[in-house]
């Protein structure tokens, strides 16, 4: 599959995930699909030709022809504060893809699957929730999602919905601030926050970890000292702005 | 012609003639890498060339600090879209590791610790234009960085500058290596924008 050239895509929807994010639902006219945990690159252009690309992660996955972005806003950044707090529904700007063959989930693999998100790294990793949710892959797979407080987290109800009762396990990790009855460690996941709440190297789980460049080297060194083959872990990182 | 977006361009970016098209401008250094960050000790890593025939040399890093050192300064840029400009680093050039065999392979499958790979042409790799890499702004260069050392070939998307970097093993056709069997360019030139398949 080629990725070929710019679509126009008009904004459908925009909600306020966070205080400092929004969820945006693009539609994306001809839009070839996507597999859980591709990216895309938006491009923006001014009344005067001026124009400026960044990559975002989708949030969807499938054939349909609305995809989902989560944009956190970085501060002193050109294209995520236009995206999270000028943009409306009906404008339009453009997209190419889907972009990226490696951080992604596809069906009919037998593995457990391990996902861990820091901030807005949960987004390739909810596509992946919700791909595994509708491929009945669902007990297979955990989620632990790091967040600063409660209100920082995006996509809190859906994954709510989406786990327990036979889907896939979350849990939460607070680094600055718990919910009220709180009774779980709070501050930055360790050694002993994997060990509890992610699958165990003895089961060979394909680990996906997405979050900013700290958040992500820590993970990843932490779940090799923990014994998880190299090879097993996938990883996606942010930073720049 | 591209679609216009309602009120886009109140927080512009200076630009610079030293950016390709689709780039913008870090001060930061970011960091991506497919998986975990590999440590690789001094005393442990070895920079090898196996040639189409089989002919093989390598070198102990000792023997690697004893080559011809330049001091490079340039931009990288990254197909995610950053580019930083002004860089400095330091390292021994391809030109001088690809003398010390013979050859006449056109291409070169660039081999990592950690198991990544990059595909690059020779004529890309020779004539002044690519590094074996070990020091970045007059420091060692950090593991999350590519250290102990990496390849530095700036004139292409940072993909093809490998970290952690193990040896060449030359080909005489042009192979996929990782990022390139996942969606991007076998070339990466990032002046005409071959990001992508």
């Amino acid at each position: 599959m080629t990725v070929g050239g710019w679509r126009s895509a008009r904004v459908v929807e925009a909600e306020q995930a966070t205080p400092s994010a929004r969820i945006l639902r693009l539609q994306v006219p001809g839009w070839p699909g996507n597999d859980a945990g591709q990216h895309v690159d938006v491009r923006l252009t001014a009344e005067d030709g001026y124009q400026a690309v960044r990559s975002y992660s989708l949030g969807s996955y499938g054939t349909a022809e609305t995809v989902e972005l989560a944009v956190d806003e970085v501060p002193d950044g050109e294209v995520s504060p236009y995206l999270v707090r000028d943009v409306l529904p009906g404008d339009e700007l453009e997209v190419k893809g889907p972009l990226g063959g490696y951080f992604v989930w596809r069906p009919g693999g037998q593995a457990r699957v391990q996902l861990i998100a820091g901030g807005s790294g949960i987004v390739p990793l909810m596509a992946i929730v919700r791909a595994v949710t509708d491929a009945g892959a669902a007990a297979s797979v955990r989620l632990l999602y790091s967040v600063r407080s409660p209100e920082d987290a995006i996509y809190r109800e859906e994954l709510e919905r989406l786990t327990g009762s036979g889907g896939a396990e979350l849990t939460w990790r607070y680094t600055r601030e718990a919910p009220e009855g709180w009774t779980g460690p709070v501050g930055r996941l360790d050694e002993h926050g994997l060990e509890a709440a992610a699958w165990s190297p003895d089961s060979e789980p394909i680990t996906y970890v997405c979050g900013p460049t700290g958040f992500v080297e820590h993970v990843a060194d932490a779940l090799v000292g923990l014994g998880h083959s190299p090879a097993r872990v996938k990883t996606e990182r942010f930073g720049g702005a | 012609m591209a679609v216009v977006s309602r009120g886009f361009g109140a927080r512009r970016r200076e630009s610079d003639p030293r950016l390709p098209p689709g780039q913008y401008l870090t001060e930061d250094f970011p960091v991506l890498s497919a998986g975990p960050t590999p440590r690789i000790e001094q005393g442990d890593w070895r920079f090898g060339i196996r040639t189409e025939g089989g002919d093989a040399v390598s070198w102990t890093w000792d023997e690697f600090m004893a080559l011809p050192i330049e001091d490079i300064d340039t931009d990288i840029h990254c197909v995610t879209r950053w580019s930083k400009l002004g860089t400095s680093w330091r390292g021994v050039s391809l030109d001088t590791l690809l003398d010390a065999v013979e050859t006449d392979a056109e291409y070169a499958m660039v081999h990592s610790y950690g198991g990544y790979t990059t595909n690059v042409a020779l004529e890309d790799l020779l004539g002044g234009k690519a590094w074996v890499a070990f020091e970045f702004e007059g420091e060692p260069l950090d593991p999350e960085h590519g250290g102990p050392a990496r390849l530095l070939v700036p004139h292409l998307y940072f993909w093809k500058s490998a970290k952690w970097v193990r040896g060449l093993t030359l080909m005489q056709d042009d192979e996929p290596g990782f990022w390139e069997q996942n969606g991007y360019n076998m070339h990466g030139d990032p002046w005409t924008e071959e990001r992508y398949w």
